[in-house]
């Protein structure tokens, strides 16, 4: 591991979750999936720092908070090469990128107005039918709709 | 919640497809038996549609159920505001099987999630609706003498036709061809083309509807082109012809040829057609209730 001063301000946390790689247009997006601002810990959102990758890029970190898999798996969607960096003790414990889960329940709306789910109280469910282009098909009503047609709830 | 819901026709595997089609056969050989004696079955029209009410009703009584129901949602309790899921509730209390149709895309696949009694989709707005695509099916089983490697024209408005998608899918189980004859604003939706694609299933595009294409087919299946799909009146206007299916033009079809269409008709298929030995659209309506028989008892696990 290289011990650049990026790596330095990432391990400044003692416990809790680093969010990295995230695309600057979705930070905020990522910041209310999350469900970060009910949080009573200390959080630090960084947004429009440069990457190397990604031109600009934004972070999330949150102290002594760690996420189930599955619920910081929900952002791929928004934020498909978010990297997750889980410390303890000043230490990378953990790290991976997020990964598209196969169903998505809630979080995203159906953009056909004559689906059930946006006529009825049911919660939205869409199968990914297409994982390197971000294709989702509504359970439901069966429409299929691509990434940029996606609106999260 | 019951398992044993159709929705979707996709719903069905090849096997459950062909138990179907034999059912089918045998309720067309004797329609009336009794199989269904002792039970009510709810037939729910959140929007109205006579024809397909009347042959889901008319294959309950053939098979000595009992209906209860409405057709049309502005005589229901729905237009009082209840929703969906209170109008299943209530009515599941009453019925061993609810038949629905509903103007909302899903409404079915959302009411067989939480209706303590099987649904069967009699269409959810322009999504699908399982039961006209079985009764295409037989028919073109009973025709054909088979469902496999068929060439299958599919004319008119390939774009909205429901009926149409829900076919396509449905043959992937039975290596067809097709061919898609439509105008630019009408052609087939790239899902569907990647559906084919997908599953190895070969196609071709046209916008002319020529004799060539007929001469080939063995299933050519008309739809209606409607005015209200088009967001240019000129358009239509342009087109509304290009896709009208004339006698004349059978001249050097296959023998085994035979027309569909899922019925009403406009001026797709002239009627110089209706006499022609290939014209199957008046008997493949009235297959519909062989189909609708096969579902029901298969949905209520009679045999
Ligand atoms: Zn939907």
């Amino acid at each position: 591991m290289a011990n650049t001063k990026k790596e330095l301000a990432v391990a400044a946390l003692e416990n809790g979750t680093v969010i990295d790689h995230i695309p600057t247009q979705s930070l905020f997006k990522v910041v209310n999936l999350l469900g970060i601002k009910n949080l009573t810990g200390s959080v630090t959102i960084g947004f429009n720092l440069d990457s190397k990758k990604c031109g600009k890029k934004g972070i999330i970190k949150v102290a002594d908070v760690f996420f189930p898999e599955k619920t910081l798996n929900r952002i791929a969607l928004i934020a498909p090469n978010a990297k997750i960096n889980v410390i303890r003790g000043y230490e990378v414990v953990d790290k991976y990128t997020v990964t598209l889960p196969d169903e998505i329940v809630g979080i995203v709306k159906c953009g056909n107005p004559k689906c059930i789910t946006n006529n009825e109280p049911v919660e939205t469910h869409f199968h990914v039918v297409d994982r390197d282009n971000v294709v989702l098909k509504c359970h439901y009503c069966e429409r299929s709709f691509k990434d940029d047609e996606i609106e999260i709830i | 919640m019951s398992n044993n819901s159709l929705v979707s026709i996709s719903d069905f595997s090849k096997d459950e497809i062909l138990e179907l089609l034999e059912d089918a056969r045998r309720f067309e050989e004797n329609p009336n038996q009794n199989l269904l004696s002792g039970k009510v079955v709810a037939t729910l029209f959140f929007e109205p549609s006579t024809r397909t009410r009347l042959s889901f009703e008319t294959a309950i009584n053939r098979l000595g159920g009992r209906v209860i129901g409405f057709s049309d949602a502005s005589t229901s309790s729905s237009s009082k505001g209840e929703t969906l899921h209170d109008t299943i509730m209530m009515v599941s209390n009453y019925a061993d099987l609810i038949i629905m149709r509903h103007y909302l895309e899903g409404a079915a696949r959302y009411a067989s999630e939480f209706s303590p009694v099987p649904i069967i989709n009699a269409g959810d707005g322009a999504n699908q609706h399982p039961s006209q695509t079985m009764l295409d099916l037989y028919s073109m089983y009973k025709t054909q003498g088979t469902l496999d490697n068929l060439t299958i024209t599919m004319v008119g408005d390939l774009k909205y036709g429901r009926t149409v998608h829900s076919l396509l899918m449905a043959m992937y189980y039975f290596k067809p061809r097709f061919n898609f004859v439509a105008c630019e604003e009408l052609k087939m939706p790239v899902e569907y083309k990647i559906f084919c694609e997908k599953h190895g299933i070969e196609y071709h595009e046209y916008t002319d509807f020529s004799a060539d294409v007929i001469n080939e087919t063995d299933i050519l299946y008309m739809t209606r082109v409607q005015r209200e799909r088009f967001t240019d009146l000129m358009e239509y206007e342009r087109v509304k012809n290009l896709y009208t299916l004339r006698n004349s033009m059978l001249e050097g079809s296959k023998d085994n040829l035979r027309i569909l269409h899922p019925l009403p008709r406009v001026n797709e298929i002239a009627y110089d057609v209706d006499k022609n030995p290939k014209a199957y659209y008046f008997k493949q309506a009235q297959n519909g209730l062989y189909a609708r028989q096969a579902i029901i008892c298969k949905v209520l696990g009679i045999k």
